[in-house]
């Protein structure tokens, strides 16, 4: 059988950079096609190159036997690739309908969207999925826009189609669903090329290209292989996939709060009244569905949302409503989920980046003059740690990928937190490497007394992290559970928000 | 005070809105459609200077206003090609270029007036003439405000539904607005972000363009320096009074051009007042317009205005 995709010796650099070297590997007709690597090791940037919106320094890109002259995607699109960005590419502001259509023969030189309308419901009855085409994108939930950007895909009509970690931003069940679409389409044809690092989602694949660094190390049959081959071909060492926990000493209560509301950016109440505790010592994991109040519950904590009612305390000091900075200067650590809106800020480099909030401290800054070689040791000290990758610690952030981005942001907050860490997702688009490091730093912090709070839309990563796990639905905790006692099916039952068969004092004030 | 209000006055300050709204209503359409292609242009004043200039020297070479109404679609033009070459292929800083255009303007009409005109005493050129419309001018009321106008005029207001069609009802006008709010759109879609936003920013030159020549071919026989007056920068304000729609620019610039009028009949009836005040009255409601809209309603304003796009950021 002839190869869909052919990739022969693709090699593209960014200055001194060099992001893919000389990477080969073919794509079969109707297969899922898994590239694997750690954080930076060129993944994205070779998805690009097919996708022709990075331009290949040497090498040459080839479907069905014909080479492209890639130069824009529109040659791509032309011999029916499509693809799903790491970050979505949409216009939040508009339609769904408009997202789709736009740049397509749909979009007639007077605009009559109606026809356009049944082609696409028919795609997705085709894929059973359900979606308001005259809805604005930013009223969609992040998995109803992932099927935007495939539906845009689609429509052009793919049939070769690059998903870059588009299980990152998904909850579980979003993604098993996801994967049986996955098989219904190369059931038809497609071939998909898969960017993931979440090693279970991996396994489903067909067959699997290792990047490291930049080059293939090597391109497996998943069925013949393991997650642990795959993980030591990714990372040169083998990974320990299951932490052993720690025993720890829970302490007296350092984060207690009580009845706290807010309210999003758009006025609606998204905080219900949330109790919780944290004591010293101890791994608080929230479980819950995207959208139910994860994010407003970090940011009020953190003084950057109003709490509309409610208190919080830390230890015996009242911090509600105060100022991120003097939250922080109490201790507070935070990870925001949004690595690049708030995590931040892109333009700057990654030294500057990882003082941001300290700068203006001992020992970044003396008498308002900032000390740039303390600066320059303590990013390198930082970007060892978090095997950043990057030329130097004047890298600009924004270039950095997106796992590397998201270190920049779990090193600085892990070196200024003194008291509390807070982290919503903080795994998210990390390798498995990097995440058993942070796990590690994680239990470290637990030892050393710290009180931690994390999101994650992993179960078996609060499962393997958490004391204790909170389930968060509709602003409001309904469901607690210790360690070594989960209910995983209660879990899952009180995420969706059915209490019915597990009674909870909190249950009936949500409904 | 009481004359200030008979029928005839008042009819004659409203007539006076329609004209003065004219020029206003061109550059303003011209700047949305710009801004809604993700580029702040802040030359629009310069723009309209160098197209009244053009309009009166083209008028007054060949003494055709049809001539001259085509050397200041030109010159518009042309202001927004260097525009969107600085800001689309160098990348430059869009607010220092629009800052820049402005100068340029205004040192380049001066000199080229000062070079071709200084000489000849009084130079006059055509004004075009008022066209009243068959029929609906002898509409009471409406008739003498609306249609006993300047051809341009009736373009003018042609134009905001013409524009509005363009924009939300051909392709052209949604990959415009596209560009504004996520060029990346555009780009990963295989199509130009480039070639847009030159067509686009260039559009927008000649409407505004046409602006600046009713200011002179349109209304005054002659050219005077700085003969815009700041009505570009007003045009400025009056996208952004009008949220980036063009109902509401309509809107935004008969609010202006009525103060304005106003101003005038006050002016001329002499009431007890230093005049300077009533001058500066549509500015004071510029500012008072602003205010308004920084705290309520949703902002219309593209998401990308003013920074430029690179393919390779993320
Ligand atoms: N536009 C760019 N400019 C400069 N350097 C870049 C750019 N894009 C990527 N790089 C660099 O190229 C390397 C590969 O990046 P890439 O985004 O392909 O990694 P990745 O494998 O997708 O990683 P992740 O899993 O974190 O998303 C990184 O070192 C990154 O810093
Ligand atoms: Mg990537």
């Amino acid at each position: 059988m002839q190869p869909l995709l052919k990739v022969e010796n693709v090699t593209k650099r960014f200055h001194q950079v060099v992001a893919n070297d000389s990477v080969s590997f073919e794509v079969m007709p109707g297969e899922i096609h898994c590239l694997l690597g750690e954080n930076g090791a060129g993944k994205s940037t070779i998805a690009e190159c097919i996708y022709g919106f990075y331009k290949p320094d040497k090498g040459s890109i080839s479907v069905n036997g014909e080479v492209l002259d890639l130069d824009s995607p529109a040659e791509a699109i032309r011999h029916g690739i499509g693809m799903v960005h790491q970050h979505f590419v949409l216009v939040t502001s508009m339609t769904v309908l408009e997202n789709i259509v736009i740049g397509t023969d749909a979009a007639t030189a007077i605009l009559n969207l109606q026809s356009a309308t049944d082609r696409i419901k028919a795609i997705c009855a085709r894929y059973e999925v359900e979606i308001d085409l005259n809805s604005k994108v930013w009223q969609l939930t992040v998995g109803q826009q992932q099927w935007v950007e495939i539906l845009k895909a689609l429509f052009l009509g793919a049939r070769l189609l690059i998903m870059d970690e588009p299980t990152a931003v998904l909850t579980p069940q979003e993604s098993r669903r996801l994967f049986k679409i996955f098989r219904e389409m190369t059931g038809d044809g497609m071939s998909i090329i898969l960017i993931s690092h979440k090693l279970d989602e991996v396994m489903q694949s067909d067959r699997v290209t290792v990047l490291r660094k930049g080059k293939r190390v090597g391109t497996v049959v998943t069925r013949d292989s393991s997650k642990s081959e795959l993980t030591n071909l990714m990372v040169g060492r083998d990974v320990n996939l299951n932490l052993v926990r720690e025993r720890s000493d829970v302490g007296l209560p350092m984060l207690v709060v009580s009845g706290l509301h807010a309210a999003n950016d758009f006025g609606t109440d998204k905080l219900n009244g949330v109790d919780l505790t944290l004591n010293r010592g101890e791994i608080v994991g929230i479980a819950g569905v995207a959208g139910n109040g994860q994010k407003e519950l970090f940011e009020t904590l953190m003084g950057v949302r109003r709490a509309t009612s409610g208190r919080v305390m830390l230890a015996d000091q009242d911090i509600t409503n105060k100022t991120p900075r003097e939250v922080q200067q109490a201790g507070i650590g935070h990870v925001p989920d949004d690595r690049f809106a708030e995590g931040l800020i892109p333009d700057f480099d990654i030294q500057s980046n990882l003082v941001l909030g300290v700068h203006r401290d001992q020992p970044f800054a003396r008498r308002g003059f900032l000390k740039f070689g303390q600066i320059r040791s303590f990013a390198k000290q930082a970007m060892d740690e978090f095997a950043i990758q990057a030329p130097s610690a004047q890298t600009i952030c924004r270039t950095l990928s997106g796992g590397n981005a998201q270190k920049v942001i779990v090193a600085r907050e892990f070196a200024q937190a003194s008291r509390v860490i807070l982290a919503n997702q903080p795994s998210r688009g990390l390798d498995v490497g990097v995440i058993e490091y942070m796990h590690k730093r994680l239990f470290e912090k637990r030892k050393e007394g710290f009180a931690i709070l994390i999101a994650s839309e992993e179960l078996d990563e609060l499962l393997a992290l958490s004391d204790r796990i909170l389930v968060l639905f509709k602003g409001q905790i309904v469901g607690e559970f210790s360690h070594g006692a989960v209910d995983l099916e209660r879990v899952g039952l009180l995420m969706a928000g059915h209490f019915d068969d597990a009674p909870n004092p909190n249950a009936d004030r949500s409904l | 005070m009481n004359e200030l209000f008979t029928e005839t006055i008042l009819i004659a300050v409203l007539a006076a809105t329609v004209r003065i709204a004219t020029p206003l209503i061109f550059a303003a359409l011209g700047e949305l459609i710009t801004e809604r292609a993700g580029i702040l242009n802040l030359g629009v004043e310069g723009t309209m200077l160098m197209a009244a200039f053009a309009g009166f020297a083209g008028s007054f070479a060949t003494g055709s206003t049809w001539a001259g109404l085509l050397a200041a679609m030109l010159a518009g033009a042309m202001m927004a090609f260097l525009m969107v070459f600085m800001a689309a292929t160098l990348k430059v800083e869009q607010v220092v270029t629009g800052l820049a255009l402005n100068l340029l303007a205004a040192g380049m009409s001066l000199y080229l007036f000062k070079v071709y005109f200084e000489t000849q005493s009084m130079p006059m050129t055509e004004v075009m003439p008022f066209m009243p419309i068959p029929y609906l001018a002898d509409i009471p009321w409406l008739g003498p405000i609306m249609f006993q106008q300047k051809g341009l005029t009736y373009l003018a207001f042609l134009m905001v539904p013409a524009v509005w069609f363009f924009l939300y009802r051909t392709k052209w006008g949604l990959e415009i607005r596209v560009l504004g709010e996520n060029p990346k759109v555009i780009d990963t879609k295989g199509m130009s972000v480039t070639l847009r936003q030159y067509g686009a920013v260039i559009m927008g030159g000649v409407l505004v363009g046409l602006g600046g020549a009713f200011v002179t071919i349109g209304s005054v026989v002659r050219f005077v320096p700085d003969i815009t007056a700041g009505r570009g920068w007003l045009a400025l304000v009056i996208v952004i009074a009008g949220n980036w729609r063009p109902s509401g620019i309509l809107l935004a610039a008969l609010v202006f051009a009525f103060l304005d009028a106003l101003q005038l009949q006050i002016q001329g009836v002499g009431v007890d007042l230093p005049y300077q005040i009533f001058l500066a009255l549509p500015y004071v409601m510029a500012v008072v317009l602003m205010v308004l809209k920084s705290r309520g309603g949703r902002s219309e304003q593209p998401g990308r205005l003013g920074i430029p796009y690179f393919r390779g950021e993320r």
